[in-house]
């Protein structure tokens, strides 16, 4: 498999994605990084139950599907990572009182899930044409025992690592949108963690831009 | 206008991400030059401090003199005001109608909204019915209202629609492709048989032909075209015009 170097050390897997690929939701997208896989489809904006109606903002429900069996704490955890993130750049008072859905299901858990995801999301929130500020990223990175740096590690490296964090870059000022860390670090190790996050983030987004004009060039 | 335009120029045409910013650079402009200019945004765009933020993907279009939008291809439809639609019927309550035309809420048609309807005069609208209308309220904090008349009281067009032909749901991008004045896709429709088409700017598109195998053709042939290039399109309907299907 080719390795995609985004320079100063950072290297992500072969990353791929296809939107509009589902006649149903709203919008819909795969983002695959190496061998994980996340389908994302999305619904709205459309009618909201009258418990959940916010009178000056949309609702924004996200729901992580597993691969097998029912879905637990951690795909609920998941689930609230990925929709801070997306509240933080949807303009979500363009559409108040409706609901916007997002469904990720998980298709294939090879480490990064949750960087996929959240890039899933964003594909497939950009296809279904929702009002967004700014676009957003994840990023996992892996401190393996020799303090050594891994981006976008695998199931492997994951378990092996004696640290593991995730980041959503938005795309304006390269900010922290959202971070989800386990195991031990240093002050140093996380900003430099940040950084190689940040470098890696602008060969996603030039990534997006890439597969957006793919997908509008039969109508250009 | 030269300094609004400039900065939109070399983008024209091409794709553009959400968080996309356009800058006037006003310093160019001399001094005594500067005047107030206006912009119109249209979908897709909108103002932001000093700058102008993209909001949708998609294309970035003009129109002379100072119109910019944003073409996206988008399935969910959200009720623009003036904008004609194809609703279904769901529910008559008192004097209103509830009318489903593919957005976050229902709109409601009043049945003295149509041409010749009186208190004494009711339509004979029935739950289910697909109607031809025109929004007059649509914003996001309202409900969408919908009418069958325009402003002389005439039907212009609009109103409940007559029994066969075929429903079916496109995208908007290609709905609005269509509508556009001397569309291509229907000057090649035309040429393979007659029939009749209603197109509502919510992506719901109605088609009637002679028989009911030609209603069909035509609503694949529609579909179809979602995801084909000119060339691509015009050797298929050569091919149907033909005879091969």
């Amino acid at each position: 498999m080719d390795q995609i170097e985004t320079g100063s050390g950072s290297v992500l897997r072969e990353y791929g994605s296809e939107q509009n690929l589902l006649s149903k939701p709203d919008g819909s997208a795969t983002f695959l990084q190496g061998d994980t896989s996340v389908l994302a489809g999305v619904y709205g904006p459309a009618e909201v139950k009258v418990n959940k109606e916010i009178y000056d903002r949309a609702t924004l429900e996200v729901v992580v599907q597993p691969k097998v069996g029912m879905s637990s704490v951690r795909e609920r955890a998941r689930e609230q990572c990925v929709r801070e993130t997306c509240e933080a750049v949807l303009l979500s008072t363009l559409h108040p009182r409706s609901s916007l859905t997002l469904i990720l299901q998980v298709v294939h858990d090879d480490g990064s899930l949750l960087s996929c995801c959240l890039n899933a999301a964003c594909m497939a929130l950009m296809d279904a044409g929702l009002p967004m500020g700014r676009l957003f990223c994840g990023v996992t990175c892996a401190i393996d025992s020799d303090s050594q740096i891994i981006t976008d590690p695998t199931a492997q490296q994951e378990r092996e690592s004696r640290a593991l964090m995730t980041f959503a870059i938005d795309s304006k000022e390269r900010n922290v949108l959202m971070s989800s860390t386990k195991g031990s670090f240093s002050v140093k190790e996380l900003q430099q963690c940040i950084a190689l996050s940040q470098k890696a983030s602008e060969k996603i987004f030039q990534f997006y831009r890439d597969s957006v004009k793919r997908r509008y060039s039969k109508i250009l | 206008m030269e300094a609004v335009y400039s900065c939109f120029r070399e983008k024209l045409g091409q794709v553009i991400l959400p968080g996309d910013v356009f800058c006037f650079d006003v310093s160019a402009v001399e001094g005594s030059a500067v005047r107030a200019e206006r912009v119109i945004c249209g979908p897709g765009l909108r103002r932001n401090g000093d700058e102008i933020l993209v909001y949708k993907s998609g294309i970035l279009r003009h129109k002379a003199p100072n119109l910019y939008w944003i073409d996206s291809q988008q399935k969910r439809y959200v009720p623009v005001k003036g904008e004609s639609v194809i609703g279904i019927v769901t529910a008559k309550s008192g004097d209103i109608f509830k009318v489903d035309v593919g957005g976050s809420e229902q709109a409601s048609l009043s049945y003295l909204a149509f041409e010749g309807a009186t208190k004494r005069n009711r339509p004979n609208v029935q739950v289910g019915d697909l109607v031809y209308a025109q929004f007059t309220i649509a914003n996001k904090d309202m409900e969408p209202e919908l009418v069958c008349i325009d402003s002389c009281g005439r039907a212009n067009g609009m109103g409940v629609f007559g029994a066969d032909g075929l429903l079916f749901k496109v995208s908007l991008g290609l709905v609005r492709r269509l509508l556009a004045p001397q569309s291509e896709i229907v000057k090649d429709l035309e040429k393979i048989f007659p029939f009749e088409m209603v197109v509502g700017l919510n992506g719901r598109v109605w088609v009637k032909a002679k028989t009911v195998q030609q209603t069909l053709i035509v609503a694949n042939l529609l579909e179809s075209c979602e995801n084909m290039t000119t060339q691509q399109r015009q050797v298929l309907f050569r091919r149907v015009a033909e005879g091969s299907l």
